[in-house]
């Protein structure tokens, strides 16, 4: 099968449904001529024109706001927030505005749209641009929430994300975006809240989103070398949650360790572990981990960010302890 | 283009041929609806049959009759924390109006919204705001979806003077004006943010903030619904013509406190201030005058129209108090809308 990079993935997915539905439009800063600072969206405002592919002025709230409007009325629009750590920016649009149409009109008003942006630290981008804040949009009901984890996802979860008729936030890991993985070239859709067993094993699960599904395997390869054999499960998306498949997972290893690079304080991994446990409780041998990033905010010093996010080495050491019946508990 | 700023404070009241006699009957029929309206939902929360929180509309009737009777069902309005008039404006009715205020099944939004989220989607009203400004991104993209679709639908913003403070309604201006959308931006300008005198927390003008942006802004007399009727339906035709976006800021006056609850409110505004706009500028008085005075309607044709009026609102509110809640299983439906799952299928 072909491989292309998660950033030609996106752009695929992109073009093959604005191609679909005229209805469909892309909205942010720099994303016609520019392309987005990544390059993403290059080539697009040359097939579907400038006024398919809008750029805007630098107003997040602004132009988040009318996407709400356009997605209320008939159209179907693709916002590009530059940055995720943009999304305090339009918590209001996002969370007041668009979470909630379908919901206070009773189930007529739909909001059919999607905002893609992205997260991840180890950029050397410093506090403000290395945010990993997806689980701010996951608390609220009426909003969706898709982590890709490889270009395969990206595209896949990217054209549902354009279908479905609710407000989809769907977040790239920015290092990523040069990353390459086999991607079929036929069309196909990953439907939202199927899980993805990556990698079958029988003595810990391993449970992480978005890069931290390659830090999980990483982690399994590792372990594997010493007899300990992990299961690696990808969610694809938080919210709607495949949780029959992590709890399916865990009745069957009776230990868990979820990893994101969120902020681990009442984050997604504690969100995670605590469904395990409300639920797999009487199958479990250790208390399910959390490993999120480190609750500081995202330093430059590349000496001290490394040190932030969850590794490989890190998410071994712990499954190696769990194995062995050692109580640990996160930091 | 430069921005002009036209200011009109004398009374319309003269003749105006392109209105027909039954178009200026419902437009203070419509008047009257509002006030009648408000003043059984105020009676309703004073009897403790209603709770919340909900904001009267009466004093303002001109500023949306005279803006929605130029618009057509297909046309879009946002709506804001004082949106009764509003809804009532853009041709909702009483009975699932009044089911929606007291959270019934039957209500607009099967009670899920209440008064300050009920919407209307079936006459283009897009729906109330309970976040001051909220709305003026919906309205704008609502224009934008216009322009991008070849649709030739305009759509009004309304929003309070308060509002002008949040700084969304200067991004959407901006982007409105770079790409010409057909938009009005409907300023209310009843006197107060919230508790607080307008002088105080708004510095400068309030249409030089459109202006600034090359936005053609207007500020009229919001309670001369002829006079605002009239600049409406030209904007609205100029709108539609590729022409939008404009700015009406609306000289008007709450009758009411900020919410029901705000009754005793000598402390930012007198009775004196409050008896003056009753007296002395009422829309609906006003404009009843001028229909007996132009032959229209004679006294007691509008006496008979306003008995009419206020046994329909008697009926509906009987209607809406004796109306079934919703079932306990509705807490959980329509967070999320259906998608077909047809349409989630590759090569689909």
């Amino acid at each position: 099968m072909r491989e292309i990079t998660l950033s030609q993935a996106v752009n695929e997915a992109l073009a093959e449904e604005m191609r679909r539905d005229p209805t469909t439009f892309i909205l942010g800063e720099d994303v016609a001529e520019a392309g987005t600072p990544f390059k993403v969206l290059s080539g697009l405002v040359e097939e579907f024109g400038t006024e398919r592919v809008i750029d805007t002025p630098i107003s997040e709230p602004g132009f988040v706001g009318l996407a709400v409007g356009a997605a209320l009325t008939g159209a179907r629009p693709i916002v590009d927030l530059m940055f995720g750590d943009f999304i305090y920016l339009v918590m209001d649009q996002l969370c007041n505005q668009a979470a909630k149409q379908q919901y206070m009109s009773g189930g007529k008003l739909s909001v059919p749209m999607v905002l893609r942006t992205n997260l991840g630290a180890t950029r050397r981008s410093g506090a403000q641009h290395s945010q990993s804040l997806h689980v701010l949009v996951a608390h609220i009901p009426g909003l969706k929430v898709a982590l890709p984890s490889s270009a395969y996802e990206a595209k896949g979860l990217m054209k549902t994300a354009i279908r479905d008729n609710n407000p989809v936030v769907i977040i790239e890991d920015k290092l990523m975006y040069q990353d390459k993985a086999p991607v079929p070239e036929e069309e196909y859709l990953i439907p939202f809240g199927e899980a993805n067993i990556k990698r079958e094993g029988t003595d810990i699960t391993l449970i992480g989103t978005s890069s931290m599904v390659q830090v999980a395997e990483a982690a399994a390869k590792i372990l594997e070398a010493e007899g300990i054999s992990a299961e690696v499960i990808d969610p694809r998306t938080i919210v709607p949650l495949d949780e029959e498949t992590l709890l399916k997972s865990v009745r069957k290893t009776s230990r868990a360790i979820v990893i994101d690079e969120g902020h681990q304080n009442y984050g997604i991994t504690g969100e995670i572990a605590s469904r395990l446990n409300e639920k797999a409780f009487y199958y479990l041998d250790a208390p399910v981990l959390r490993m999120g990033a480190m609750d500081v905010p995202v330093p430059f010093s590349p000496v001290l960010e490394d040190l932030t996010v969850p590794t490989p080495e890190g998410v071994a050491e712990n499954a190696r302890r769990l194995c062995a019946g050692e109580m640990i508990h996160a930091a | 283009m430069n921005a002009k700023t036209r200011t009109k404070t004398k009374t319309s009241n003269a003749t105006r041929k392109d209105l027909s006699k039954e178009d200026a009957l419902r437009m203070y029929t419509q008047m009257v609806r509002i006030r009648t309206f408000e003043d059984n939902a105020n009676q309703l929360y004073l009897a403790g049959k209603m709770q919340g929180l909900t904001h009267m509309y009466s004093g303002e009737e001109a500023v949306a009759v005279g803006i929605c009777e130029a618009l057509n069902d297909n046309d879009r309005i946002t709506s804001t924390h004082r949106g009764h008039g509003h809804c009532v404006a853009k041709g909702a009715n009483y009975k699932e109006m009044f089911c929606e205020l007291l959270g019934k099944e039957e209500g607009y939004c099967r009670g899920k919204g209440g008064s300050m989220h009920i919407a209307d989607q079936s006459h283009g009203n897009l729906g109330a705001n309970a976040i001051v400004g909220g709305s003026m991104g919906i309205a704008t993209g609502s224009a934008l979806r216009a322009k991008l679709l070849g649709q030739d639908d305009v759509t009004v913003c309304f929003f309070g003077d308060g509002a002008t403070a949040q700084g969304l309604l200067y991004e959407v201006m901006n982007m409105a004006a770079l790409w010409n959308l057909p938009v009005i931006y409907a300023c209310e300008n009843n006197g107060y943010s919230e508790y607080t005198k307008t002088e105080e927390i708004a510095a400068g003008s309030i249409t030089a903030r459109a202006e600034a942006f090359g936005i053609e802004a207007f500020s009229i007399d919001g309670q001369d619904v002829l006079g605002v009727n009239e600049l409406s339906r030209k904007l609205v035709a100029r709108c539609r013509n590729g022409e939008g976006p404009f700015f009406v800021e609306l000289m008007t006056y709450r009758y009411h406190g900020h919410h029901v609850g705000d009754i005793n409110r000598e402390y930012y505004r007198s009775k004196k201030e409050e008896a003056d706009w009753k007296e002395n500028r009422d829309p609906i008085i006003r404009f009843r005058g001028w229909l007996v005075e132009q032959g229209i309607a004679t006294e007691e044709e509008i006496e008979t129209l306003n008995e009419q009026i206020k046994q329909d609102a008697k009926e509906a509110v009987a209607y809406a108090e004796a109306a079934a809640y919703p079932d306990a299983a509705e807490v959980d439906m329509h967070v999320y809308a259906e998608t077909d799952t047809a349409t989630l299928q590759a090569g689909n």
